[in-house]
């Protein structure tokens, strides 16, 4: 019985972190950013060389074929670093979704590519979540029209995972018919578009319902993962600020306000973490009910105390944590934008309310 | 991340399921919030049947008549999961076993082990805890019940206040000034006070609850035999704080939260109002969630804090901050079922209504007795951020002489 990192896993997470400091340090960040485009190759070249990509990706398809644990370790020094790289849909959603889908030819077709970095995968399931009155595809005769919006890792994506008639469906970016236009968040370090779709031919991916909800469970429980890391790199940094910042004679962390404040976070942190650990591991070793339960928990939970802390983290920053130049609102934005993405937490939650009764 | 378990605590885990199958027919009923008191002896009869069977006491060695067992983490886990799950009673509870046993075993003389530990176990000698008083909660060390010795005797004055199960208790570990003229810390010595001595007077204390929980006790020249002292004079908070380290499970516990909340969703599934189950309320089924994801994360990092354990490595803040957020959130379990129960619940004690025996209302109080008590929140938010967050101490302020001016 372990619950936490083995050994290799805390190499491997070792060695992410002194990746993403030399390859994602805050001005590589903001220069990424600036261009929202939510793709730093350089990154993504590193993450690849590093094995990172084929975490998920079947052996025999070029990848190591580890549990889901190990892609929310990389999830999580992601969200630390508000690293601007598509990893999500291509190497955290893709992966699973391709192997468990009914068609081999695609899986055999991007999985060997996926574990190398040679493609960038774009998720198009905002819909399964929540139709809205200006968006929704219908599929006719296996080509599908209408609007899909805030896709997430949309940019610079080569291929994208739609969900559209209760299914999933692979759509080439290139397809005709397909245009992109891009939707301007508060977390410029992702990238956000809207798809529109005018007949566009898309290959099935089979697998029902089934698979668009798997496909949901691994994102929500992706983006707890970037929550829990984003959330921890806020509370690192307050802790370390209230050590140093001085006032009325005095560093404001002996302040038993701030010291309380500070507690307040790591006290809801320290359980959220082994919650989204649990959910993470749930994905590939208990896949079903439990997997789905801790997916809809994870998603909700992290959202909760990840919106509480960044903006307690900022607070304690004072009128520092409100500029741009210190560069904390990268973590309060992907916070932010992470709390909206595929159900509020009270939509989640009623998910989570609805598998308890079934 | 492994969550399997070896075929070994596979086996051990069967065996304690079938040991509560073939016998939970003679487990004394679960103590339930109204009979806390002195162990019945149907329970002391099942104490004395979970020792021999290795399912209490299993680590206490047998020549103090325990059942011998080395210390396993994840035996005793599986033990405390089985009982919990089974609503069967794991054995008895009291602070002697939980906290006197274990010091006595790590500091003791032979033969004070020998003397309390076996009476200690069975429940055939029952302790109560003397540490807070009227002027020292959580400044503890600042209290001021004093001992001094006279030839072969330490002659006790003083008072305690907050001491459970005082009125039952045969004997009572208890911290008291013996060096006047040490630093604070250093001046603590940790005494066993039988009960009975004369000069001893337990009155009781009523709390919210309507009922008396805890007592306070009143030393007037209670004379005690010198060789009643733990370690040595001056050491009782060293003493004290090696008993803190056995609390390890105690205020904070998962196995408690889960159970609560199982029983939450039961009174969910039953309370009905205009035609819904309190459970199929959109917005009481949302407060549900929110505390099942508290609840599983409390579970989950209390798994954290045992591979810790098992490692022999330091869990950090993962340990620090379940006293604060187990019993906080059991309170918001205790809420959320009032709240589910609109009118009716406000019922409390007796009457046809009354749901669960009007446990919420019960626990709902008690249990803000348990935020507070064993280190307020405030106190545990300053421990987080001090020992776990490296955060200097605040700086003393100064207290103004008695009788300065200032006050009108």
């Amino acid at each position: 019985m372990r619950f936490g990192l083995s050994p290799e896993q805390e190499a491997f997470r070792d060695q992410l972190r002194r990746l993403l400091a030399n390859r994602a340090p805050m001005d590589r960040v903001r220069e990424v950013a600036a261009d929202g485009s939510g793709h730093d190759a350089w990154l993504w070249a590193g993450l690849a060389e590093l094995g990172a990509m084929g975490v998920l990706v079947p052996e025999d398809h070029g990848g190591l074929g580890m549990g889901a644990f190990n892609a929310g370790l990389v999830m999580e020094e992601l969200g630390r670093h508000v690293a601007p790289v598509p990893y999500l849909g291509t190497a955290f959603v893709a992966p699973l979704v391709l192997a468990e889908s009914d068609s081999n030819s695609i899986a055999a077709e991007w999985l060997p590519r996926i574990a190398v970095g040679e493609a960038r995968i774009g998720l198009a399931l905002a819909e399964a979540v929540a139709v809205r009155a200006d968006a929704g595809i219908a599929v006719e005769n296996g080509r599908l029209s209408g609007k899909s919006l805030a896709v997430l890792d949309s940019c610079a994506a080569d291929v994208f995972v739609v969900a559209a008639d209760g299914r999933l469906w692979l759509v080439r970016a290139d397809t005709f018919g397909l245009s992109r236009r891009p939707m301007t968040s508060i977390d410029r370090t992702r990238s956000l578009s809207e798809l529109r779709f005018e007949g566009v031919e898309a290959e099935p991916l089979g697998g029902g319902l089934q698979l668009t909800h798997r496909a949901l469970d691994l994102a929500r429980v992706a983006l707890a993962a970037d929550i829990l890391g984003a959330a921890d790199a806020m509370v690192e940094q307050a802790t370390a600020y209230s050590k140093q910042r001085v006032q009325f004679e005095r560093v404001i962390g002996s302040f038993q306000g701030v010291k309380h404040a500070l507690a307040d976070m790591v006290a809801a942190l320290e359980p959220a973490r082994a919650l989204v650990w649990y959910a993470m591991y749930t994905q590939t070793a208990l896949p079903g009910v439990e997997a789905h339960r801790l997916a809809c928990h994870a998603k909700a939970h992290m959202a909760e105390v990840g919106r509480m802390i960044a903006r307690g983290a900022t607070e304690v920053h004072g009128g520092m944590g409100f500029t741009d130049d210190l560069g904390l609102h990268f973590w309060f934005k992907r916070i932010g934008l992470d709390r909206q993405l595929l159900g509020s937490p009270e939509q989640v939650r009623a998910e989570a309310a609805a598998a308890m009764a079934a | 991340m492994d969550l399997s378990l070896d075929q070994r605590y596979l086996d051990f885990r069967e065996g304690v399921r079938a040991f509560i199958a073939a016998h939970r027919d003679v487990a004394p009923p679960a103590v339930t919030i109204r009979d806390r008191g002195a162990p019945s002896p149907a329970a002391l009869d099942w104490q004395k049947r979970l020792i021999a069977a290795g399912y209490a006491a299993r680590n206490i060695p047998a020549e103090y008549g325990g059942f011998g067992a080395p210390e396993d983490i994840l035996e005793n886990t599986i033990i405390h999961e089985e009982f919990s799950a089974a609503g069967v009673q794991a054995g008895l509870t009291g602070i002697g076993i939980m906290m006197l046993v274990p010091t006595l075993l790590e500091v003791g003389t032979a033969e004070q082990k020998a003397r309390y530990v076996p009476k200690a176990i069975t429940g055939e000698e029952w302790w109560c805890q003397g540490y807070s008083e009227p002027g020292s909660g959580s400044d503890l060390a600042s209290l001021r019940t004093n001992a001094r010795l006279e030839g072969n005797e330490w002659v006790i004055n003083g008072q305690k206040i907050w001491t459970s199960g005082a009125h039952y208790a045969d004997m009572m570990f208890c911290l008291v000034r013996t060096e006047p003229d040490a630093p604070k810390h250093r001046g603590i010595s940790y005494l066993l006070i039988p009960m009975a001595t004369p000069g001893v007077t337990v009155s009781p204390l009523k709390t919210m609850t309507g009922r008396s929980e805890f007592n306070q006790v009143f030393f007037d020249d209670v004379r005690i035999p010198a060789g009643n002292i733990v370690a040595g004079r001056g050491e009782g908070w060293k003493v004290a704080n090696v008993t803190l380290k056995h609390e390890r499970g105690g205020l904070g516990d998962p196995a408690k939260s889960i159970a609560r909340f199982d029983g939450l969703v039961k009174l969910m599934q039953r309370e009905t109002v205009n035609g819904q189950r309190a459970i199929d309320d959109p917005l009481l089924a949302d407060r549900l969630m929110q505390l099942e994801a508290k609840v599983m994360a409390l579970k989950f990092n209390n798994m954290r804090v045992l591979t810790a354990d098992l490692d022999g490595s330091d869990a950090g803040l993962a340990r620090l901050v379940t006293k604060y957020y187990g019993t906080v959130l059991n309170h918001e379990l205790d809420a959320l079922a009032i709240d589910a129960m609109g009118e009716l619940g406000v019922l409390y004690e007796s009457g046809e209504y009354l749901r669960d025996e009007g446990a919420w209302q019960a626990w709902y109080m008690h249990d803000l007795g348990l935020i507070i008590g064993g280190g307020s929140t405030n106190i545990q938010r300053n421990i987080i951020a001090e020992r776990g967050l490296g955060l200097p101490r605040e700086p003393k302020a100064v207290i103004p002489p008695q009788g300065a001016g200032g006050s009108v």
